[in-house]
């Protein structure tokens, strides 16, 4: 019944830091606008190694190369534009649906197949339980390895995922679970098969059902909120998002190429989008903002996990202290006027 | 209106019209732009129902009489290219067809004002929350700002907005209409199109009428971000409103409609129906295509596909809309009785 973990990475496979651990020292790959910081990381590192063999007393130095880090990321985190943003939601080493699995669940029990198709990977639900708060997982699942990444297809979700999505919610409905939903998106998946099964359809009938769903459900953006991919899971009575996280119509290089005809402009469009956590909040188009550890969920990954389990408990408290009725009223209130200024559209007559 | 300044807006619609960008390809065009360059996109405004009276035929009049077609209106050359079969067709005889190929039967995309006229009986279209307008929310600038872009459309179309909703009848049924227009920035989906949807949804639970929608868009107007996104769950939350309250919902998907309409109110009415050759999908075909790396099948993603699959209960010819649509609301009223 219990299987293991699906974004466990496989023994040998891939340089996976341990769990909670920052990402190699030295490592080449990463942002661009992290260089400065890998860069001291680096030398930070080599000045350790080089005094392990000796009984040189370097404490003062990494002391102070250590505060130049930590200096450094709080510079560049600081300075972070909207595409930057971005491209930490993407990072490599930022946790996925499978890391939140095995970080931060007391247990776990996976369910498969959406009882018509298939059963898409790119889709991750189950049977949760965190201290004594059950309830049913859905997220998108992005992998960790380059295999489990291609069987996911980089967490873009076939029309199966999205039913699979529901028929779980239904039966958390049915077993009077509520509903935590984890979106790390680039998209619904776009294809022949997916459009033959009915792509669109999918993901509209999700929107509406969860509507009607008679449970408390928490979305959490974890990572790339990419557009309507995002909101088949996306209906909730708290829509959170994380610092980093990003939430938006279009992906910023699908906006410049369309509106600039150019590539080279994604930031620009990045920008342009108010994709951020900050802009969505003022837009009051997200409930809430749940903070990052300094520099970045990549950076500290255990801490960043740990922050979305407290949430996850804090939220769910709330909403089990209203009554289900109330519930469903302020959840379809809260996208019927979605982001309107106050007295901007008339009421029907 | 000259034929430089229809041009002109012609051009803007197929370069600039918002879309998401499962519609587009890299140089940001709707498949529908680029089959249709040769047509220029309707620039009629919106006028009178009145306009229209002694075009209507007797009730004894065939099926082809009830397009009540206002030829005066379309624009551009003589010539136009039918982008299904490629054949060369001289302008009055395809306006005398309601804008269907007389050579494969192809549906072109029409206008929200005609479609109105040729939907409605005459004289019962009276149009609701006209008057809401877009607001750039997000100062978003590309070539030009969004603010322009939307001042310039309005000017052009005559119209606030891509939506057109109001009341009228259909062979004597009351009903709720609501039309997107495809010449309005791709037809496509920002704040005040989701809250016509919903305002629309929620005038049908109050009057106890029929809704009946017909949708043509490239998806999310994504100048207004994720304002726009959102559409798609509130067009949701109010036709889940209306279905508690017993309503009746019927959407018509004709070419093209694609992107966030498709995932939301316009695929989950009571009855999807679609125009012959429509083209709807998500994600829209040269994304597909250059996602895949491959030729797409022969009719991938028209209506006729679609039916196929089990995505729709019917595709009816535009020549029979109104008689479909007559006997349909029919069934309908034993849900709610018309007022
Ligand atoms: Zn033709």
């Amino acid at each position: 019944m219990s299987e293991a973990p699906p974004d466990k990475p496989e023994p040998g496979a891939g340089e996976r830091p341990a769990k909670g651990a920052s990402p190699p020292r030295g490592a080449e790959t990463g942002p661009e606008f992290e260089r400065p910081i890998r860069d001291l990381e680096g030398q930070l590192a080599e000045l350790q190694e080089l005094a392990g063999g000796t009984q040189l007393d370097i404490s003062s130095e990494v002391a102070a190369l250590r505060a130049r880090l930590e200096a450094a990321i709080e510079t560049t985190y600081s300075e972070l534009s909207p595409w930057d943003r971005v491209i930490v939601a993407r990072h490599p080493e930022r946790p996925v649906a499978g890391d939140y699995v095995n970080a931060i669940l007391d247990d776990f029990i996976e369910l498969h197949g959406d009882r018509s198709y298939g059963d898409d990977r790119a889709i991750l639900t189950g049977l949760a339980r965190i201290d004594d708060e059950r309830f049913m997982l859905i997220g998108h699942r992005k992998g960790r390895t380059t295999k489990e990444r291609l069987a996911c297809n980089f967490g873009c979700a076939h029309p199966e995922g999205y039913r699979k999505a529901l028929h779980k919610m239904r039966l958390a409905e049915k077993l009077g679970l509520p509903i935590v939903t984890l979106i790390n998106t680039p998209g619904a998946y776009p294809g022949i098969g997916a459009e033959e099964r009915g792509q669109a359809l999918a993901i509209a009938e999700n929107i509406l059902a969860m509507f009607g769903l008679r449970v408390p459900i928490l979305v959490i953006v974890i990572g790339e909120g990419g557009s309507g991919g995002a909101l088949g899971i996306g209906i909730g009575d708290r829509v959170l998002m994380m610092e980093y996280a990003y939430y938006s119509v279009i992906s910023p290089e699908g906006c410049a190429a369309i509106l600039w005809k150019d590539g080279e402009r994604t930031p620009d469009a990045a920008a342009s989008l108010r994709l951020t956590s900050a802009d969505l909040e003022r837009l009051e188009l997200v409930d809430g903002v749940i903070p990052e550890p300094r520099g970045g969920a990549h950076r500290d990954r255990e801490g960043a996990m740990q922050t979305v389990r407290a949430t996850i408990l804090s939220e769910l408290a709330g909403l089990r202290r209203l009554e289900t009725d109330e519930l469903l009223r302020l959840r379809r209130e809260k996208f019927r006027h979605a982001g309107a200024i106050d007295g901007r559209f008339p009421t029907c007559p | 209106m000259s034929a430089e300044r229809i041009q002109g807006g012609s051009k803007g619609v197929q370069l600039d019209s918002a879309a998401s960008e499962e519609t587009r390809d890299s140089q940001g065009r709707t498949p529908e732009s680029i089959r249709e360059e040769s047509v220029s996109a309707p620039e009629d405004k919106p006028e009178e129902r009145e306009d229209a009276a002694g075009e209507a035929g007797g009730a004894e009049e065939g099926k082809r009489r009830r397009l009540r077609w206002r030829k005066k209106e379309l624009p551009g050359g003589l010539w136009l290219k039918c982008e299904a079969c490629a054949a060369t067709i001289y302008r009055k005889e395809l306006e005398g067809k309601g804008m269907v190929c007389p050579s494969c039967g192809f549906h072109f995309t029409l206008p929200g004002a005609e479609r109105i006229r040729m939907v409605l009986d005459e004289g019962t279209w009276e149009e609701f929350y006209a008057d809401l307008a877009s607001l750039d929310r997000l100062e978003f600038t590309d070539k030009i700002s969004y603010a322009e872009k939307l001042q310039r459309t309005v000017e052009r179309t005559g119209q606030n907005e891509a939506l057109l909703c109001g009341t009228g009848e259909i062979e004597n049924r009351p009903v709720v209409l609501a039309v997107l227009d495809f010449k309005f920035l791709g037809g496509s989906m920002g704040e005040v199109v989701g809250e016509k949807i919903a305002l629309a949804c929620e005038l049908a639970r109050k009057r106890h009428r029929p809704l009946v929608i017909f949708t043509s868009s490239g998806g999310a107007r994504m100048h207004e971000g994720m304002l726009s996104l959102m559409q798609m769950a509130k067009t949701c939350a109010a036709l889940r409103s209306l279905n508690e309250a017993g309503g009746f919902s019927i959407c018509v998907l004709t070419n093209p409609t694609t992107g966030g309409v498709t995932a939301s109110f316009a695929t989950v009415c009571d009855l999807t129906l679609a125009e012959p050759g429509a083209l709807i999908g998500f994600a829209g075909p040269r994304v597909i295509a250059t996602t895949l790396k491959q030729e797409l099948p022969a009719g991938f993603q028209r209506a006729e596909f679609l039916l196929e699959k089990g995505h729709l209960d019917a595709i009816v010819e535009r020549a029979d809309l109104r008689d479909t649509l007559a006997r349909l609301i029919d069934y309908g009223r034993a849900a709610w009785s018309a007022e």
